[in-house]
């Protein structure tokens, strides 16, 4: 694995992140961590009518894994619920624009498992339906 | 001067490690990476190897030949343990690791001997293995002091004297921290801890494969320490404690092994140590960390302190010239074991390691097992450069180089 996924652009959400804070009305809270490098990642949603009127998260960790978080709030924003809830793993690599390896693939797929797992409390659904082992 | 010792042939050493002699992404590794395990010379594998190929058998149990030899050979690798750290042999009980001989000590003396109001006193800069233990105490009502740091990452011992009373009954504390690298003045804790009836417990895993022990002069009344940090395979480990002490503690694990005979309802313990070693114990990994103590010892012990003493010096005066890096802990390389952990301005550790990946260096990103230590010194991360006899100056000049290019790659 060599250096190139520190794009200008990972660079630029990692340092300057977009939708960084909390909602304090928010209905959808979640918060989990990956314990092995020590990245935090916490999602708030805030719903109207079934849609995402705004989502913020913060945390603290790598360069990827809060690009990769600030990325998937600005990319919900509108969307419905069942929409967040199929996105995949390829379209938050497709958000990163970057190839990573087994290892940094946790980092990239800890928001989205965050959001994931916080949507399907709120929609009482079956954590079964995280359908990528990665997100398990 | 006279010297005390013997400055080290690093390069015939590092034939002895065959796994250091090859390429990671395309560059030759540069191995920073052993205080979370150090890389086995040939003649360990060898041994463990030996064993399956020529004598393996259970121990203790039967007359026949393999039988013998195996539980010989076991036994020896006690003998040489022992001996390597100034224990006698009945003292030296295996494990599978660090961990499992602290969790020995909590379950067998602690849960038995410990009341509410009762104290135990451990550090900030424990790993976890040396907290989360004694914090289950809490539910007993026994309570928990944990000494500070020094601004300079050395502990502070005056707020150790402080709380030190009759309640206290036990301090735990480390040899050398993993993270911060300080050398803590164990024997002076050891005497501090007698003068209060209280007993003292050692985490050694980061001292015993860099330095010379003596437990009888630290006086310490528990010593714990894994075999894989100290060239020996992954699964041992051992657990010292004072034979008086020992003695009277009830084992925690019961089964084949560690009995003297068993009769339908009730059964007699055997004597130490078999007495906390239930089942088929990891035979292999004993006999393999028995050559790894031969092999340190015909090293030198003081020698391989001296060689990582002079790397980690080497390794602060190059790596404080290297522009936004913090390093932390002691600056003083008097106070310090072989390690260096430090943050590089804005880059997280993990981003860190991978970019030194790809230049061939293996260092560790993280908490390292010590997140009290990290919320305390307020970062989320570090990155941690570890040495063993077989680093080289060269090696620290590779990684002074690699993090000048993470600085490039990050836009400082």
């Amino acid at each position: 694995m060599d250096n190139e996924i520190y794009t200008d652009i990972i660079l630029d959400y990692y340092r300057h992140p977009k939708n960084f804070g909390k909602i304090e009305d928010a209905q959808i809270k979640f918060k989990d961590t990956n314990p092995m490098c020590g990245d935090i990642v916490e999602m708030c949603v805030k719903i109207n009518g079934g849609c995402v009127m705004d989502a913020k998260f913060c945390g603290k960790g790598c360069a990827i894994s809060q690009a990769a978080a600030s990325m998937l709030t600005e990319s919900i924003q509108g969307k419905s619920l069942d929409e967040v809830k199929n996105i995949s793993k390829e379209d938050v690599l497709g958000m990163l624009g970057i190839e990573l390896s087994a290892m940094r693939l946790k980092c990239a797929l800890l928001p989205l498992k965050v959001l994931k797992v916080g949507v399907l409390n709120f929609l009482g659904g079956n954590l079964e339906e995280l359908n990528t082992p990665e997100l398990k | 001067m006279k010297t005390e010792f013997e400055v080290l042939n690093v390069e015939k050493i590092r034939r002895d490690f065959p796994i250091l002699n090859q390429t990671v992404n395309g560059k030759p590794l540069v191995y920073l990476d052993s205080s979370a395990t150090s890389q086995k010379p040939l003649c360990v594998i060898d041994v463990i190897n030996n064993y399956y190929k020529t004598y393996n058998a259970n121990v203790h149990r039967a007359a026949h030949r393999l039988a013998t030899e195996a539980t010989e050979a076991y036994e020896e690798s006690r003998r040489k343990i022992a001996n390597f750290i100034g224990a006698e042999q009945q003292e030296i009980i295996f494990v599978k690791n660090t961990t499992e001989a602290i969790n020995l000590v909590f379950y067998s003396w602690a849960l038995e001997n410990l009341k509410a109001g009762d104290v135990v006193v451990t550090t900030i800069m424990e790993h976890h293995s040396n907290i989360v233990p004694w914090q289950q105490l809490q539910s007993k009502g026994v309570k928990l002091g944990i000494i500070d740091i020094l601004t300079d990452g050395t502990l502070d011992l005056e707020q150790l004297k402080a709380v030190m009373s009759d309640k206290v009954k036990l301090i735990a504390v480390t040899h050398c921290s993993n993270v911060l690298g300080t050398i803590n003045p164990v024997k002076e804790i050891a005497q501090l801890a007698h003068k209060y009836g209280a007993l003292v417990l050692v985490d050694g895993a980061q001292s015993v494969p860099h330095m010379p022990i003596d437990v009888k002069d630290l006086d310490c009344d528990f010593f714990v320490f894994s075999g894989h940090k100290m060239l020996g395979p992954t699964g041992i480990g051992c657990l010292y404690g004072k034979e008086e002490i020992l003695k009277k503690m009830k084992p925690f694990m019961f089964g084949g092994d560690m009995i003297k005979e068993v009769h339908l309802r009730e059964t007699t313990f055997a004597d130490l140590p078999n007495k906390f070693e239930a089942g088929t114990p990891d035979i292999a990994g004993a006999i393999g960390l028995g050559a790894a103590v031969d092999y340190l010892q015909n090293i030198g012990m003081k020698n391989i302190y001296a060689h990582e003493k002079e790397l980690v010096r080497y390794a602060i005066e190059r790596l404080s010239q290297v522009k936004d890096l913090k390093i932390v802990g002691p600056t003083d390389s008097n106070k310090r074991g072989g390690l260096v952990a430090f943050t590089l301005g804005d880059i997280h550790g993990h981003d860190l390691s991978q970019i030194l990946d790809a230049e061939g260096i293996a260092v560790r990103a993280g908490h390292h097992c010590a997140m009290p230590l990290h919320e305390r010194l307020g970062l989320a991360s570090s990155t941690r450069a570890s040495f063993y006899f077989y680093n080289t100056k060269e090696e620290v000049d590779k990684l002074v180089e690699a993090l000048e290019k993470a600085r490039t790659i990050f836009k400082l």
